[in-house]
C-alpha cells in the first residue's frame, strides 16, 4: 500500500508542532501506511509475563494487522509467531488463550513446536524430499522484555528495547510498585471497540483536559475521597514528553512513588481493607499494600499501543481506519492477599470496561471526534495545549502543566518521524 | 396483571390484611418466575428504574461476567458486579444527564424466552431463559444475545431477585460500550 503513502513533504502538511490535520483520522491510506511504517517497525507491547508463567502457555495477539502467538517454549524462553501455517496460510491458533505441546494446522496437519520449528507435514512423501521443512518455520518476531512487558518488533535492526523505552523506564519501574513487594499478575481484562481512529485512544491517555467534563458521572458515583483524589486539574501535576513518542502525565504528584509517604493516614475508603488486611499482615505491610492498591497517581504512554495507565494496562489495536479495539488489563498482586486483589478487581469494574462508570463516555466522545472528523479535511486538530508554558528539562524532556497537550505532541512528533521512514 | 392464584398472591394479601395466619406456600411455578422476569425486562426496556430498583434483595447482586461459566464473582474480573448501591449509582448514571453516552440512554428492546425452572420451592427458585436485546441509539442498533440467570425468593409482596446472572454469549470478544442495564 505505499504507492498512495504521503511524500515527506505532505508529512508537514499533515502534522505541525501544534496541528494536525484531521485525515490522519479518516485517510485509508495512511492507515495502511502506518501499519507498516509504525506498527511494522516498532516494539509493539504483546504480554505480560504473567499471562504465560509456564512452559507451553501462549495466547493470542496482534501487531499491527498481523496475528501473532505469544508462546513460553519448553525451555521458558517467550517466543512470538505470525498466527500463519507456512503452507497455505490458514491461522494454526484460534484460541485467545491456553496451553498446548504444539500448534496443528486445522487445514492440512502442519505441525509446529512452541519454538515455531515445522515438526510434522502429512503424507509427506507427495513433495518427492523436496520439502525443507527446516526452511518453513512460523515466522517469528524480535522479542523483548522490561519488567514484565514482553515486546515484539518485525523489524530485525530496530534499536534494543531498553533504549526504545528510553526515559520511560524509569516510570515503568514506579508503575510496578503497585504490586506492594508482590509481583505484578494481570487478572482479566475488558475488551472493547469504538468507531473511530486508533490515534483518538492514543492521545486520551495523557488527556487530563477531558477527566473532570466526560468522567463527571463517574465522580458523581464515587466516594468523596475519590473524588477528590481525582481533582487532578488542581493538584499540581504535570505532563512530559520523554522522548521516542512515549509520554508521562503525573495526575496525583503524591501516588508517583507508592514505596513513599507510608506513614500517611489510610484513607477512609481503605478502612475496612486495612482492617481486613491487619488480621494476617503487620502494619508496614498493611500500610504497603493500602497505598498500592488504587494504582500510581500517573499514566504513560509508550508509543505505539501500550499504556500503563494508573492502575492498569490500556492495550489499543488499530483494527482498520475508523475501527479500534482497547483492552484494560486488570492488575493484581501475585500471591498477595485476596481481599486486596478483590478491591482492585471492583475499582477496575467501576470506571473501566464497556459497563464501566468511565469507558462508555470516553467511547461516546472519541466516536463523535470521528464523526466530526469525517466531515472533511479542511480543518485542523489543535494539540497546542500547554505549549505557551511548555518547558525543557535539563535532560532534554519536555514538560508543560497536567492539562497540557504536551503527550499529543510527542506521539505525533514521533509519527511523523516514523512515517518519513 | 392477571396473576394465578398462588403462594405468592396469597401472601401479599396477608400482608394486606397483616395477619399472622400461616399460609401453606407451594413452590414457586415456571409462570410465576417467568412473568416476573418479563416485569423486570419490561421496567428496565420502560426505564422504570426506580420499580427495577425495589425488585431486588438488600444483599442481592447483578453480574454480568467475562469468562463463560465463571462462578467465583466476587475473586474474578466482571463487566458488572453490582451491590445495592452500585445498583443505585447505575440508576443515578442513566438518570442525571451527566454521562454523555447515557445521554439520551439508549432504547432497548428485550425478548425473555427459553425459560427453565432448574430447581425450586416454597422459598425461592432458579430461572434460566435466553435474552435477545436490541439497542437503538444514534442512528446504530446494535444486538446482544445472553442466557440470563435468576435466583429468585419469595418475599413479603412478592418475588424478588436474589442474584441476576447475565451472560453475554460474545462476552469473551470486545463489546461496543453498554451505557445501560442488560
Amino acid at each position: 500500500m505505499d504507492t498512495n503513502l504521503p511524500m515527506p513533504s505532505t508529512l508537514d502538511a499533515l502534522v505541525q508542532p501544534d496541528r494536525a490535520r484531521t485525515t490522519l483520522y479518516t485517510d485509508p491510506a495512511i492507515f495502511e501506511a502506518e501499519m507498516t511504517r509504525i506498527f511494522e517497525s516498532s516494539w509493539v507491547w504483546v504480554a505480560h509475563e504473567s499471562e504465560i508463567p509456564k512452559p507451553g502457555d501462549f495466547k493470542t495477539a496482534q501487531v499491527g494487522r498481523q496475528p501473532v502467538i505469544v508462546v513460553r517454549d519448553r525451555k521458558g524462553a517467550v517466543h512470538v509467531h505470525v498466527n500463519r501455517c507456512r503452507h497455505r496460510a490458514a491461522t494454526v491458533c484460534e484460541v485467545h488463550k491456553g496451553r498446548t505441546n504444539s500448534f496443528v494446522c486445522p487445514y492440512h496437519g502442519w505441525s509446529y513446536a512452541l519454538d515455531g520449528s515445522l515438526r510434522g507435514v502429512p503424507y509427506e512423501k507427495g513433495y518427492d524430499g523436496t520439502l525443507d521443512k527446516a526452511s518453513l518455520p512460523l515466522r517469528s518476531l524480535r522479542v523483548e522484555t522490561y519488567a514484565g512487558l514482553i515486546f515484539a518488533s518485525f523489524k530485525a535492526d530496530i534499536m534494543p528495547l531498553a533504549d526504545w523505552l528510553g526515559g520511560a523506564r524509569k516510570w515503568i519501574d514506579l508503575f510496578m510498585k503497585q504490586g506492594a513487594g508482590y509481583p505484578i499478575v494481570t487478572q482479566g481484562e475488558h475488551r472493547f471497540r469504538f468507531p473511530g481512529n486508533w490515534k483518538i485512544q492514543l492521545e486520551n491517555t495523557t488527556d487530563a483536559y477531558h477527566f473532570p467534563l466526560v468522567h463527571r458521572s463517574f465522580l458523581t458515583a464515587a466516594d468523596t475521597e475519590t473524588e477528590e483524589s481525582w481533582d487532578i486539574m488542581n493538584k499540581g501535576g504535570f505532563v512530559e514528553d520523554l522522548g521516542n513518542g512515549h509520554s508521562v502525565m503525573v495526575m496525583m504528584p503524591e501516588l508517583v512513588d507508592l514505596e513513599e509517604g507510608l506513614d500517611a493516614p489510610i484513607p477512609e475508603r481503605f478502612a475496612e481493607l486495612a482492617a481486613e488486611l491487619a488480621k494476617e499482615h503487620d502494619d508496614p505491610t498493611v500500610r504497603r499494600i493500602v497505598r498500592a492498591v488504587g494504582g500510581c497517581g500517573f499514566n504513560l504512554n509508550l508509543f505505539p499501543n501500550l499504556g500503563c495507565s494508573a492502575a492498569f494496562f490500556r492495550v489499543l489495536q488499530p483494527i482498520s481506519v475508523d475501527e479500534t479495539e482497547v483492552r484494560h488489563v486488570a492488575l493484581g498482586m501475585q500471591g498477595g492477599p485476596a481481599a486486596a486483589n478483590r478491591a482492585r478487581l471492583r475499582i477496575h469494574e467501576f470506571f473501566q470496561g464497556p459497563m464501566g462508570f468511565g469507558s462508555p463516555d470516553d467511547a461516546e466522545v472519541w466516536d463523535r471526534v470521528q464523526h466530526g472528523a469525517s466531515g472533511g479535511p479542511e480543518l485542523w486538530l489543535m494539540i497546542n495545549r500547554g505549549l505557551s508554558h511548555e518547558e525543557a528539562l535539563p535532560d532534554g524532556h519536555r514538560r508543560s502543566d497536567v492539562s497540557a497537550e504536551t503527550g499529543m505532541r510527542a506521539a505525533y512528533g514521533q509519527w511523523k518521524r516514523m512515517m518519513e521512514g | 396483571m392477571d396473576m394465578p392464584i398462588t403462594g405468592n398472591a396469597a401472601m401479599a394479601a396477608a400482608d394486606a390484611t397483616n395477619t399472622l395466619t400461616p399460609i401453606t406456600l407451594t413452590p414457586i411455578t415456571l409462570a410465576e418466575a417467568m412473568e416476573f422476569a418479563w416485569l423486570e425486562a419490561d421496567l428496565l426496556d420502560h426505564a422504570e428504574y426506580e420499580a427495577w430498583l425495589a425488585l431486588w434483595t438488600p444483599d442481592a447482586r447483578y453480574v454480568v461476567p467475562i469468562e463463560p461459566g465463571a462462578t467465583d464473582f466476587e475473586n474474578t474480573l466482571n463487566y458488572a458486579y453490582d451491590d445495592h448501591a452500585m445498583r443505585e449509582k447505575r440508576v443515578q448514571r442513566l438518570t442525571s444527564g451527566q454521562s454523555v453516552s447515557a445521554s439520551p440512554v439508549a432504547r432497548t428492546v428485550r425478548s425473555l424466552s427459553r425459560f427453565r425452572l432448574l430447581n425450586a420451592d416454597a422459598a425461592g427458585c432458579a430461572l434460566r431463559c435466553s435474552q435477545m436485546l436490541t439497542e437503538f441509539r444514534r442512528g446504530r442498533e446494535r444486538f446482544y444475545a445472553a442466557d440470563v440467570e435468576f435466583r429468585l425468593v419469595r418475599a413479603a409482596g412478592g418475588l424478588r431477585i436474589e442474584r441476576k446472572v447475565v451472560r453475554l454469549i460474545n462476552s469473551t470478544e470486545a463489546l461496543r460500550g453498554i451505557g445501560y442495564i442488560l
